[in-house]
């Protein structure tokens, strides 16, 4: 096998068909990029929910004085210390429950300031004695919240019940939609990379015919004939893959990172993680070239 | 060397065999002369000796090997020892004389040394000496079916087929072009040409294997094209 000969056949192939190649390129190296970025947010998905399945709390917003929730109009001057204590009591002796915590109104307006640090109109009108009274309860698994609920709302003292595992399930489920979206999109940019490749495969065999012919007549071996097309497709695979390469680091930065600040959440996309994918994709981009181009030569330079 | 036994080829779509039982047998050294019309059959006999096509029935041989026995896979090594010519030359237009011939060695992975060396000997054979360097276009019509014989005979295969060799070119030339095939004869390989070259023939004074309808209706050592055309 000599090599030279082969490189000489793929760079003429290539030049003959250059709008086809640049085709094959784009498409692949988009359907990859969607691919890998589906692909990152899986990993994301769950590395957030490893970091918040182990910080997710039940919030039990407590009665103030002259709260507008119904089930406070029982207590209409708030709820007292000694209930308050027995509430707390009652949920710690919830077999789910690991921890409850006693926010009172000055901790919560500090976290209030903190969160609308930027917000000078909301930072400024509320004061701490709007501020609820909650308690925090920890659970042992997040997934059992259920039991602790529901005993809890419309009891005594009780305005209202937070599970933030509900707000958090919202953005996750909104991640997952894009993962489904990217992926859709994908698998069909996948299947025109393949009509496409066929199509130049066949472009290309057709403007050798001449050679091929001879190739055939003369004893060369299918693979010899038919290496030059099928590496024709694992160059314009692997261009392609390299396209999607720059495109997921490209998402990585401005991406993943921008929405893990706007989460605050330590739960960083590694850069092994963004490896792992890119490399992934290289191989199924090149594999697909690879197959397509071969199954599109089996019909049209038969023996 | 070639062995028909009672090979009977239909192709798809057609009632009338190309080929209609024959059964024929080509020894090693020979020179075969194929005649008959066109639609006679000779070009499907050509094509069943490359294994193109597969007979509808019947047992073919070449160089000692079953055809039908032959997996796909094989068929490119029978190819290797068999060399073929046609009447359009079929040259590759962007190589020169050498690369032509030399490109026949290159696509079976031959040394380059081995390809320096044999290439130049051949075109001298063909008595292309000289040319080497020249673009098919360059050549006059016999001169191009020398360079496709230098290709054909190139890798020394046992057997060379020739279909209509001389098909396009004026009698005067076509004189040359078989004494380039009795050359490649001499050296022991079978050639098998089919031709409507009735002067040829004559000249030649060798076997005569004649088809007509997919028959054969003449077998003949040192044989005459006929009367009839």
């Amino acid at each position: 096998m000599r090599a030279n000969f082969i490189f000489s056949e793929v760079w003429i192939g290539l030049r003959r068909n250059l709008t086809m190649t640049i085709a094959v390129i784009v498409t692949v190296a988009v359907a990859m990029a969607l691919l890998g970025v589906g692909l990152l947010i899986n990993y994301q998905v769950s590395l957030m929910k490893d970091y918040w399945s182990d910080r997710v709390e039940v919030s039990v917003f407590l009665c103030k004085k002259e709260s507008p929730f119904p089930t406070c109009k029982s207590s209409p001057g708030g709820v007292r210390e000694a209930e308050r204590v027995q509430l707390k009591a009652m949920i710690e002796a919830m077999p789910q429950v690991e921890r409850v915590d006693f926010e009172d109104q000055a901790a919560a307006y500090k976290l209030f300031k903190e969160q609308f640090a930027g917000d000078a109109v909301l930072g400024q009108v509320a004061e701490e004695s709007d501020m609820p009274e909650s308690l925090r309860v920890k659970l042992k698994n997040p997934d059992e919240y259920p039991a602790v609920i529901n005993p809890l709302k419309g009891y005594k003292g009780v305005a209202q019940v937070v599970n933030q595992q509900d707000i958090l399930e919202k953005f996750f489920g909104l991640l997952e939609k894009l993962r489904y979206a990217a992926l859709t999109i994908a698998g069909i940019l996948v299947l025109s990379a393949i009509l496409l490749i066929g199509n130049t495969v066949r472009l290309s065999a057709f403007n050798r015919r001449r050679e091929t012919g001879i190739m055939r007549l003369v004893g060369a071996s299918n693979l010899y004939i038919q290496l030059p097309f099928v590496m024709e497709g694992v160059i314009a695979g692997l261009i392609g893959g390299v396209m999607a390469a720059v495109l997921l680091i490209v998402a990585k930065v401005f991406l993943f990172e921008g929405v893990q600040n706007f989460l605050a959440a330590n739960s960083q996309l590694g850069w092994d993680s963004v490896a792992s994918v890119i490399t992934l994709t290289m191989v199924i981009g090149v594999l697909i070239c690879v197959l397509a181009s071969f199954f599109t030569l089996r019909r049209y330079l038969r023996v | 060397m070639i062995h028909f036994d009672n090979v009977t080829k239909v192709y798809a779509n057609q009632n009338r065999p190309a080929l209609d039982h024959v059964s024929v047998d080509v020894d090693k050294g020979e020179f075969v002369f194929l005649v008959g019309p066109s639609g006679s059959g000779k070009s499907t006999f050509l094509r069943l000796v490359l294994k193109e096509e597969k007979p509808n029935s019947g047992a073919i041989h070449v160089a000692g090997k079953d055809l039908a026995k032959l997996s796909n896979f094989k068929v490119p090594h029978l190819r290797r020892r068999i060399g073929c010519v046609f009447q359009d030359f079929r040259l590759l237009p962007n190589k020169n004389v050498y690369e032509n011939v030399a490109f026949a060695l290159e696509v079976i992975g031959k040394p380059r040394r081995f390809i320096r060396k044999v290439v130049p000997e051949v075109i001298e054979l063909v008595g292309l000496e000289g040319k080497a360097h020249r673009m098919p276009d360059e050549l006059s019509g016999g001169e191009q079916q020398r360079v496709a014989m230098a290709r054909a005979f190139v890798n020394r295969p046992m057997i060379l087929l020739a279909d209509e060799p001389t098909g396009n070119i004026d009698p005067a030339t076509s004189i040359g072009i078989m004494k380039v095939l009795d050359r490649i004869n001499r050296t022991g390989t079978t050639v098998v040409m089919a031709t409507h070259d009735a002067a040829i023939v004559d000249s030649m004074r060798k076997r005569v294997v004649e088809l007509e309808d997919g028959k054969i209706v003449r077998d003949q050592s040192r044989g005459v094209y006929g009367q009839a055309y």
